[in-house]
C-alpha cells in the first residue's frame, strides 16, 4: 500500500504531538525514561495509528491486535498513544508515576489497553509468543507486536523465545528492536555488544527486515512485510536515535532514566512546536 | 501405592476434555512429569518448549492474557528457582490462570542429588502475593487440587513428589482448609506431603507413650488455614510441623508465623531439612539421613510434652 504524502506528513505531526505529551508527563512524574520513549516514537505513532485493528471501547474484543511493550519503561510512550486513540482520558497521563494512579512506573493490567505487565527484561517476546500461540489455537487472525529494547535483548530468555517463536512458526508474530545504541551504562557496544544481530536473529529462524526507525515509509513497508509473511515471525531491527526530536536529548546517555527539568521541559516543548 | 504424577497426568487429560481452554506446557520433562498423557491425547494444546523454563512460565503468561488456562509442569527445582522473577513478575503480577505443578519435590528425588532436590520451592511461591500453594499428600488429594486449580481463579503451585505415595483415608479436599485426621488433646503435628502419613504413624507410636497426638494435614500451605493451627496450639501442648522441605520458609515457617503472631509463647518443633542441601542416595535412607522419619517426629512430639 502506499501512503501519500500528506498522510506521511499527519504522521510526523501525530509523532511530535506524542513527543510533547511524553516530555510533558514526566516533567509532571519527576521521574522516568525520556531516552527510550523517543527513540520508538514514529514506530509504534504509525502501528497504533495506521496499522493496528483495535476497539478502545472494547478492550477485551478477542479480534484485537495485541501490542506487549516488553522495554517497559518506554511506557511513557505507551500511554501517550493509548490515550490519543481514547483509551483513557488525557488527563491521566499527568498522574504518571503517583500513587493510586492508573499509570504506573512500568506497564501495569490496571491501564485500560496494557494487555500484560513488563518491567523485568527479556520477559515480553516471551508473552508475545503466548499470544501468538493462543491467537493460531483459536483461529483468530489476529497479529502479536512486541517492542524489544537493544540492552534488552542482552537477558538470555530473550533468546529462548526466539528459538521458540521459529520453531512454532510464528508469523503472526512481530518483534521490533528499538535500537538506539545505549543502554542505562553507556554504549551497547561498549557495555555488552549484541552485534551481528542481524545474523543473530536471521540465525534463529526469523525474517529480519532493517529500518531506518524514523522513517515513516520504511516503517509502514516493513510492517507490510510482516503482513505478508506466511512462514516465519517477523523482526524489524529499527536503526533509531535515543532521545531523539529533542536536540539536547539526543544520544546523551543520561537521559535513559532520567526525567526533564522544568526548565529543560520548557525547552524541548518549544523545539517540538515548529515542523523539526 | 501410586505415584501422584500418574495422578496428575490423567487428571489433565479429564480436564482437557471437559475444558478446550486448557494448554499444557513442559520444559523437556513431559515423559517423568505426565503431561505425556495429555500431549498425546490434545497434540494440538500441548506445547514442549524445551529446556527453557524461563520462557515457558513467560509464554504461559501470555497464552493465559488470551483466556487460557495454563498447566505448567517441571521439576520443582527448575519451575520455581530457574524462572521464579517470570513466576512473580508476567504470572502473579498479573494474577494469571498459571497452574503450576510441580513433581520432583523434596529429598525424595533420590539418587539424582542435590541439584535436583527442591527443599526451597514452598517458601519461593508462598512469598509472592496472589500464588495459592498446595502439598497434596497423597493421589486423591493430587486429583482434587488439579480439580480445584482449575477452578480457582489465578496462579496456583502444586508441589508433587517423585516416588510412589500411599493413599490416606481421608477424602476431604477444599483449598485453604486443613483437615484434622486424628483427634489428641496433648500435643498436635501439622505436616504436609508425605510428612501427613509418617505423622499418623508418629501418632500411633505416640499413643504407646501415652502421648495423644492430633494430626492435621495441612494440604494448603497458602492461604493457610489459621483458624485450624491457632485451635492447635492453644487446645495441645504446642505445635510439631513436618514437612520434606527447609524448615525456612515453608510450612513450619508458615505456621511459626501464625502462632508467634497470635498465639505467642506456644511452643513450635519444625521437623523438615535443617537448612541445608541434600545428596544422593536412596528416597528412604534419605528421609532418614535427613530427620524426616517418623522417629523425628515422635522425638520432636515428646519434647514439647515435656516442656
Amino acid at each position: 500500500m502506499n501512503y501519500s504524502e500528506q498522510e506521511i506528513e499527519e504522521l510526523k505531526e501525530k509523532a511530535r504531538e506524542i513527543r510533547r505529551l511524553i516530555i510533558q508527563m514526566l516533567v509532571h512524574a519527576g521521574s522516568g525514561h525520556p531516552g527510550g520513549s523517543l527513540s520508538a516514537v514514529e514506530i509504534m505513532t504509525a502501528l497504533f495509528f495506521k496499522k493496528l485493528n483495535c476497539r478502545p471501547n472494547q478492550i477485551d474484543w478477542p479480534e484485537r491486535d495485541r501490542v506487549h511493550f516488553s522495554k517497559g519503561h518506554a511506557c511513557p510512550l505507551l500511554y501517550a498513544l493509548l490515550s490519543k486513540l481514547g483509551y483513557f482520558p488525557q488527563e491521566e497521563l499527568w498522574n504518571l508515576r503517583k500513587l493510586h494512579s492508573s499509570l504506573q512506573g512500568h506497564p501495569d493490567r490496571r491501564t485500560p489497553g496494557v494487555e500484560v505487565s513488563s518491567g523485568s527484561l527479556g520477559q515480553g517476546l516471551s508473552v508475545a509468543v503466548g499470544m501468538a500461540l493462543a491467537g493460531r489455537l483459536d483461529r483468530r487472525g489476529y497479529k502479536v507486536y512486541c517492542l524489544l529494547g537493544d540492552g534488552e535483548v542482552q537477558e538470555g530468555e530473550v533468546w529462548e523465545a526466539a528459538m521458540s517463536a521459529s520453531f512454532f512458526r510464528l508469523s503472526n508474530l512481530c518483534a521490533i528492536l528499538d535500537y538506539n545504541k545505549f543502554q542505562i551504562d553507556g554504549r551497547i557496544r561498549e557495555v555488552m555488544d549484541i552485534e551481528p544481530i542481524v545474523k543473530k536473529w536471521e540465525a534463529f529462524g526469523w525474517s529480519v527486515i532493517e529500518i531506518d526507525g524514523h522513517n515513516f515509509t520504511q516503517i509502514l513497508s516493513a510492517f507490510e512485510t510482516f503482513e505478508a509473511e506466511k512462514e516465519k515471525p517477523t523482526i524489524i531491527v529499527a536503526h533509531t536515535i535515543k532521545g531523539k526530536g529533542v536536540s539536547f536529548m539526543e544520544n546523551v546517555g543520561d537521559f535513559h532514566g532520567r526525567a526533564p527539568t522544568e526548565e529543560e521541559g520548557k525547552r524541548a516543548l518549544l523545539e517540538l512546536e515548529g515542523d523539526g | 501405592m501410586q505415584y501422584q504424577r500418574d495422578v496428575y497426568g490423567r487428571t489433565l487429560v479429564e480436564i482437557g476434555r471437559e475444558n478446550r481452554d486448557v494448554v499444557v506446557l513442559d520444559a523437556d520433562l513431559s515423559s517423568s512429569t505426565r503431561t505425556s498423557f495429555f500431549a498425546k491425547e490434545f497434540p494440538e494444546r500441548f506445547f514442549n518448549m524445551g529446556v527453557a523454563e524461563q520462557n515457558m512460565m513467560a509464554v504461559a503468561a501470555g497464552l493465559a492474557s488470551c483466556g487460557k488456562i495454563v498447566f505448567v509442569s517441571t521439576f520443582a527445582l527448575f519451575a520455581t528457582g530457574r524462572a521464579w522473577d517470570q513466576i512473580r513478575n508476567t504470572i502473579c503480577y498479573n494474577n494469571f490462570d498459571v497452574k503450576i505443578v510441580a513433581t520432583h519435590s523434596g529429598i525424595s528425588v533420590g539418587a539424582d542429588g542435590a541439584s535436583h532436590q527442591a527443599l526451597e520451592d514452598i517458601a519461593l511461591m508462598r512469598v509472592i502475593p496472589q500464588m495459592k500453594v498446595i502439598v497434596p499428600a497423597d493421589s486423591i488429594q493430587t486429583r482434587q487440587a488439579v480439580l480445584s486449580a482449575v477452578k480457582e481463579r489465578g496462579p496456583v503451585y502444586i508441589r508433587l513428589g517423585r516416588p510412589k505415595v500411599e493413599d490416606l483415608e481421608e477424602r476431604r479436599f477444599e483449598i485453604g482448609k486443613a483437615n484434622v485426621l486424628r483427634e489428641g488433646e496433648d500435643v498436635s503435628i501439622i505436616a504436609c506431603g508425605v510428612m501427613v502419613k509418617h505423622s499418623l504413624e508418629a501418632a500411633k507410636i505416640l499413643s504407646r507413650e501415652g502421648i495423644q497426638a492430633r494430626v492435621v494435614n495441612m494440604s494448603t500451605i497458602k492461604p493457610i488455614d489459621e483458624k485450624i493451627v491457632l485451635e492447635c496450639a492453644r487446645q495441645t501442648k504446642g505445635v510439631v510441623t513436618a514437612e520434606e522441605h527447609s524448615i525456612i520458609g515453608g510450612l513450619g515457617g508458615a505456621v511459626s508465623e501464625v502462632i508467634a503472631e497470635f498465639a505467642p509463647g506456644k511452643r513450635v518443633k519444625r521437623v523438615g531439612v535443617k537448612d541445608k542441601f541434600g545428596q544422593s542416595g536412596e528416597p528412604a535412607e534419605l528421609m532418614r539421613e535427613y530427620g524426616l522419619g517418623k522417629e523425628d517426629i515422635v522425638e520432636a512430639a515428646r519434647e514439647i510434652c515435656r516442656s
